[in-house]
């Protein structure tokens, strides 16, 4: 077999493409191209473990199957241009690669605020050197953090904050609750709780308006060093260490000019098919796929589970396209899960309750302890969210299957 | 084939039970319990269930 696949971005989709497309039967070249200078690395841990300082880079190193050790990487380099109609990707340091298939996997960055004032002292987690930067300032004595966006990796920060000792920990967002976009209203307020008795302070339904400096540095073009938050309302929250975590940003710019969808990550087709190209796919968040479990719409999903998910599928059906194969792949539909742990207990989700925020009903405990959440849309269980140890997860667990078996949702 | 878990890392998630139910499962308590001594034949599921763990934990050694 001849011919080269570029894969574009090397984190865990990028990986898991390559595996995949040597599962599903190339055996020609591939080429995967990373930003980073690591090899794919596994990044839950960044706003854990690796804030903690429990784990070291070698436990988040993934280990690459056997399959994929003849794959040529060309890692601390990245994709700035690519011409679908020539199958050409162009590399910043100026190279162009010739693909005959294609896999976009670039990912997300962080979304930064822009409102004005000092930039040192701001923080983001996405890589392995962010979180070691936000490890280093976290654990220098008496530091005063304030964290914007109350999501799952803002309330994860907070929980390894106060678990490392630091004493003035402060959530910033402008929603009620924290979590609630995701989650909705009770386990919001269930989360808010159990934040709060664990010391990490919320003001909520504010918003950022800027950040204030050391005196005598330049009040804005990005000099002096972060000293306090200010709010919407005028106040001011004195902080050392700020940590933005206020969601993400497609890595997509390098694919403009081809006509594509790019309003939102990329969009695919129900085979992960970037613009009605078969030699072109994508996985992994970056990807707008319609999943057809559900109502069909295409979504990006920023679940761990889907970089895996995704790049199974994409390469059975760049594969097929590229060996000729007539291989008619059931459309991509599958059941997203995730999981967050803060302090001490675990959110474990399988499903969309993004979909059925609107019929929430406790299926077994109570929110103030272990609590399973079950989201109904249309009458139907969509998704289901345990809350606290581990005996609440198992029972999330016992609704997956019901979750598999359910018909498609139409909107 | 021979599997091995590093319990060190295994935080009982789970998800190798759904990928490889008859190599992996959950004790009362909710602990992961598995058979390290696998069959052949289940090699799909056990690299499926060594890729969906959250910890990466699971490893296959010939």
């Amino acid at each position: 077999m001849t011919g080269r696949i570029v894969v574009a971005g090397a984190s865990m989709g990028g990986l898991r493409a390559a595996e995949q497309l040597r599962a599903a039967g190339w055996s020609g070249a591939i080429t995967m191209v990373g930003d980073e200078p690591h090899m794919p690395y596994n990044r839950p841990p960044l706003s854990k473990e690796v804030l903690a300082g429990k784990a070291p880079f070698e436990s988040l190193a993934f280990t690459p199957k056997a399959a994929a050790a003849d794959v040529e990487w060309r890692l601390g380099t990245r994709a700035v241009a690519a011409r679908l109609a020539e199958r050409t990707v162009t590399l910043d340091d100026g190279s162009t690669l010739p693909y005959d298939g294609l896999v976009i996997a670039t990912g997300m960055r962080p979304r930064r605020l822009g409102c004005p004032g000092p930039l040192t002292g701001r923080h983001t987690v996405r890589t392995l050197a962010d979180a070691q930067g936000l490890r280093d300032a976290l654990t220098r004595p008496g530091v005063r953090v304030v964290v914007v966006g109350a999501g799952f990796i803002g309330c994860e920060v907070a929980a390894t904050a106060v678990g490392l000792g630091v004493r003035e920990v402060t959530v910033v967002d402008p929603l009620p609750l924290p979590m609630v976009g995701p989650l909705g209203e009770q386990l919001g307020r269930a989360l808010l709780k159990r934040h709060e008795e664990r010391r990490v302070r919320f003001v909520l339904g504010t918003g950022v308006a800027g950040f204030e400096g050391d005196p005598g540095a330049p009040p804005s073009g990005g000099g002096g060093r972060v000293t306090g938050v200010v709010l919407s309302d005028g106040t001011v929250l004195p902080a050392d260490v700020v940590v933005e975590s206020v969601g993400s940003v497609a890595n997509v710019e390098w694919l403009e000019g081809n006509g594509l969808d790019l309003s939102d990550g990329v969009l695919t087709d129900g085979q992960l098919r970037v613009g009605g190209r078969p030699e072109v796919v994508a996985v992994g968040d970056v990807a707008r796929f319609p999943n057809a479990r559900y109502d069909g719409v295409p979504r990006r999903v920023e679940h761990w589970s889907i970089p895996t998910d995704t790049a199974k599928h994409a390469a059975k059906a760049l594969v097929a396209h590229l060996t000729g194969a007539q291989a008619e792949l059931a459309p991509f539909a599958p059941l997203p899960t995730f999981w967050s742990d803060q302090h001490e207990f675990r959110l474990q989700s399988f499903g969309a309750p993004v979909l059925g925020k609107d019929d929430v009903r406790i299926l077994d405990g109570d929110l103030d302890g272990d609590v399973l959440v079950g989201y109904h849309a249309g009458g139907l269980l969509v998704g289901v969210v345990a809350l606290g140890g581990q005996a609440a997860a198992m029972g999330a667990a016992r609704y997956r299957a019901q979750l598999l078996k359910q018909p498609a949702l139409t909107a | 084939m021979k599997v091995v878990v590093d319990m060190n890392k295994c935080q009982d998630h789970g998800q190798c039970v759904f990928a490889a139910p008859d190599v992996f499962s959950m004790d009362d308590e909710g602990h992961l319990v598995y058979v390290s001594d696998a069959d052949d034949t289940l090699r799909d599921e056990v690299e499926e269930a060594a890729d969906v763990c959250p910890l990466q934990a699971i490893r296959i050694e010939a």
